[in-house]
């Protein structure tokens, strides 16, 4: 099975960059809903981390 | 921590445990297969889940019951590093989304059923095979046993006392699996997963309402952080490196596990699993916001003897005594959905790469299921074994390592993928040396997951097993340069 296409697989180094680099978000502020920055910032990547996937799910033959 | 036993709670929990059991059996006749007695039925469930049904089997199978009390538990005790849980749960589907797909495409081309098969098929190698075989079996042995703990804080948390509860439990775990197979722990999940998804959704909607609202339950858990004088719920600079390898480390060896691959295999096709990466993040949501009970049970000022009760004993003091229930029943049942694929996950691999590779090089198809059943039966007594008689400790520490041991079949598992470079020589080299030297290190460490490294003047702390890793593919390297500059190989 050779990609034919790119296949948009870069997208899915974004999480890694986002989420293991922790400096970039080891705060309290921004809170929002009184939860601090560093649990709303890692609960975000988990819909952004899906939606990144989707969009290289979308550029693959769904036939195998 | 309650011990009269709450009536209406136990009658909830025994109604749901009853449900699961009967649908446990009903399974062998659930999608009917001609016969169940091939091990791709038995053991693969036919590799005919479509999404949803894979969607519902994967998550029961990762997100275990051990995870719904060790994750709070693990946050009530040091605060955010805890948390590494959920960027672990979020890199692992790009990671599934690359590699599985592929993996799926050579096991269902070649009616491959193991990580060892695949290995073996690649390389034609024996002890690789075992090397990847042995990892997976002994990796996964002291895993059930702590989906036995988790059903054990269950039924603690119903006032039930004695080992008896536990025992019956498994023992029926074990019949059903052992006549239905994969399709029993996939029927089964589907109940489990909701149970957990409406207690999840209900603790949080509901507890933080009852101690005041999120910033107070930070607050308050910030608060009792120091006072104890450690852990805190932001993370020290020092716990930087140790926080990123871990979940790294963590996600990398996820889908190594004999009971996640089996889900893999059990996929209908690579397509199922590409959505399944797409889709299963929805339980990491759930892990993440689960993680937040252990702040609550800060909050709240629980008194608990051990952190693993911070979760059945923040619902008991929380929840209605029926909900209370639901929620331990939920536990319960969702140690029982991964104890089963981790028992079969095991057998495939007993089944197809000792007896089949060893003692029994003729077996039919319905020879391997036969001895397959037999030893998901032997799995789970071993573990109901390691439970009863040593110390629960043991087997954490024996968990701990498996993680580490898991991690190092991974260059055998996945590089084939992406190059035809690497030589069987060379990865069993690496293996060795990732897994006996990783263990010598954490051994030397006190049991510990995290290892100092000392560069000149820094010093960093980091996951154990991706150092080990790192070893492991450096050794791989290495052997390699040289086995292929000694061997003039025919260009294949």
């Amino acid at each position: 099975m050779v990609p034919k296409t790119w296949h948009r697989l870069w997208l899915l180094l974004l999480p890694y960059i986002g989420l293991l680099w922790v400096p970039f978000y080891n705060f309290r502020e921004p809170a929002l809903f009184g939860i601090p920055f560093f649990y709303w910032y890692q609960l975000a990547w988990v819909p952004v981390s899906a939606l990144l996937t989707w969009i290289a799910y979308r550029t693959y033959s769904h036939e195998d | 921590m309650r011990t009269d036993v709450d009536t209406t709670a136990l009658a909830v929990f025994l109604f749901f445990f009853a449900l699961v059991t009967i649908m446990g059996f009903i399974a062998a006749r659930w999608r009917r297969p001609k016969t169940l007695a091939v091990l791709d039925e038995w053991g693969l469930g036919g590799r005919q889940f479509g999404t949803w049904i894979t969607w519902f089997l994967v998550g029961g199978d990762f997100y275990t019951a051990y995870t719904v009390i060790a994750v709070p538990a693990l946050v009530y005790s040091v605060g955010a590093y805890g948390f590494f849980a959920l960027p672990y749960t979020i890199i692992v589907y790009p990671f599934v989304f690359s590699v599985m797909p592929k993996l799926w495409h050579v096991a269902k081309e070649h009616g491959y059923v193991t990580a060892a098969d695949v290995v073996h098929g690649w390389y034609g190698s024996r002890a690789l095979e075992v090397a990847v075989a042995a990892t997976g079996v002994v990796a996964t042995m002291p895993y059930i046993a702590l989906q036995l703990v988790g059903m054990a804080t269950a039924i603690k948390a119903l006032g039930l006392v004695g080992e008896l509860p536990l025992i019956a439990a498994f023992v029926v775990l074990a019949l059903y699996t052992y006549s239905s197979g994969l399709r029993a722990p996939a029927l089964i999940a589907f109940v489990k997963d909701a149970m957990i998804y409406i207690v999840v959704i209900a603790a949080i909607a509901l507890i933080p309402g009852q101690l005041g609202g999120y910033s107070a339950v930070f607050a308050g858990a910030d608060e009792a952080f120091k006072a104890k004088g450690s852990g805190g719920i932001l993370l020290a600079p020092s716990q930087y490196a140790a926080y990123a390898s871990l979940a790294l480390g963590s996600a990398l060896a996820a889908f190594m596990y004999p009971h996640t691959l089996t889900g893999v295999f059990a996929s209908r096709s690579a397509n199922t699993i590409r959505k399944n990466a797409v889709l299963l993040p929805a339980y990491t949501l759930m892990l993440g916001l689960l993680a937040l009970l252990g702040y609550m049970g800060r909050a709240a000022h629980l008194k608990i003897a051990s952190a693993n009760d911070v979760v059945p004993v923040l619902f008991h003091t929380l929840f209605a005594s029926w909900f209370a229930g639901f929620a331990f029943a939920a536990i319960a049942i969702g140690a029982l959905v991964p104890a089963a694929v981790m028992s079969i996950g095991a057998a495939n691999l007993f089944t197809r790469n000792f007896w089949k590779a060893y003692v029994d090089p003729q077996v039919t198809p319905a020879g391997e299921a036969a001895v397959a059943k037999i030893a998901s039966l032997v799995v789970k007594i071993g573990a109901l074994l390691v439970i009863l008689y040593l110390p629960t400790q043991f087997a954490l520490d024996l968990q701990l390592l498996g993680g580490l041991w898991i991690l190092q079949t991974l260059p055998a598992l996945v590089f084939r993928l992406f190059t035809r470079w690497l030589t069987a020589p060379a990865l069993l080299a690496g293996w060795a040396v990732g897994l006996f030297g990783g263990t010598y290190l954490a051994w030397t460490d006190g049991l510990k997951p995290l290892h100092a490294l000392t560069f000149g003047y820094t010093k960093v702390t980091a996951y154990v097993g991706l150092i080990a890793l790192a070893a492991n593919v450096t050794t791989v390297v290495l052997v390699n340069l040289g086995v292929t500059s000694l061997t003039k190989r025919p260009s294949s």
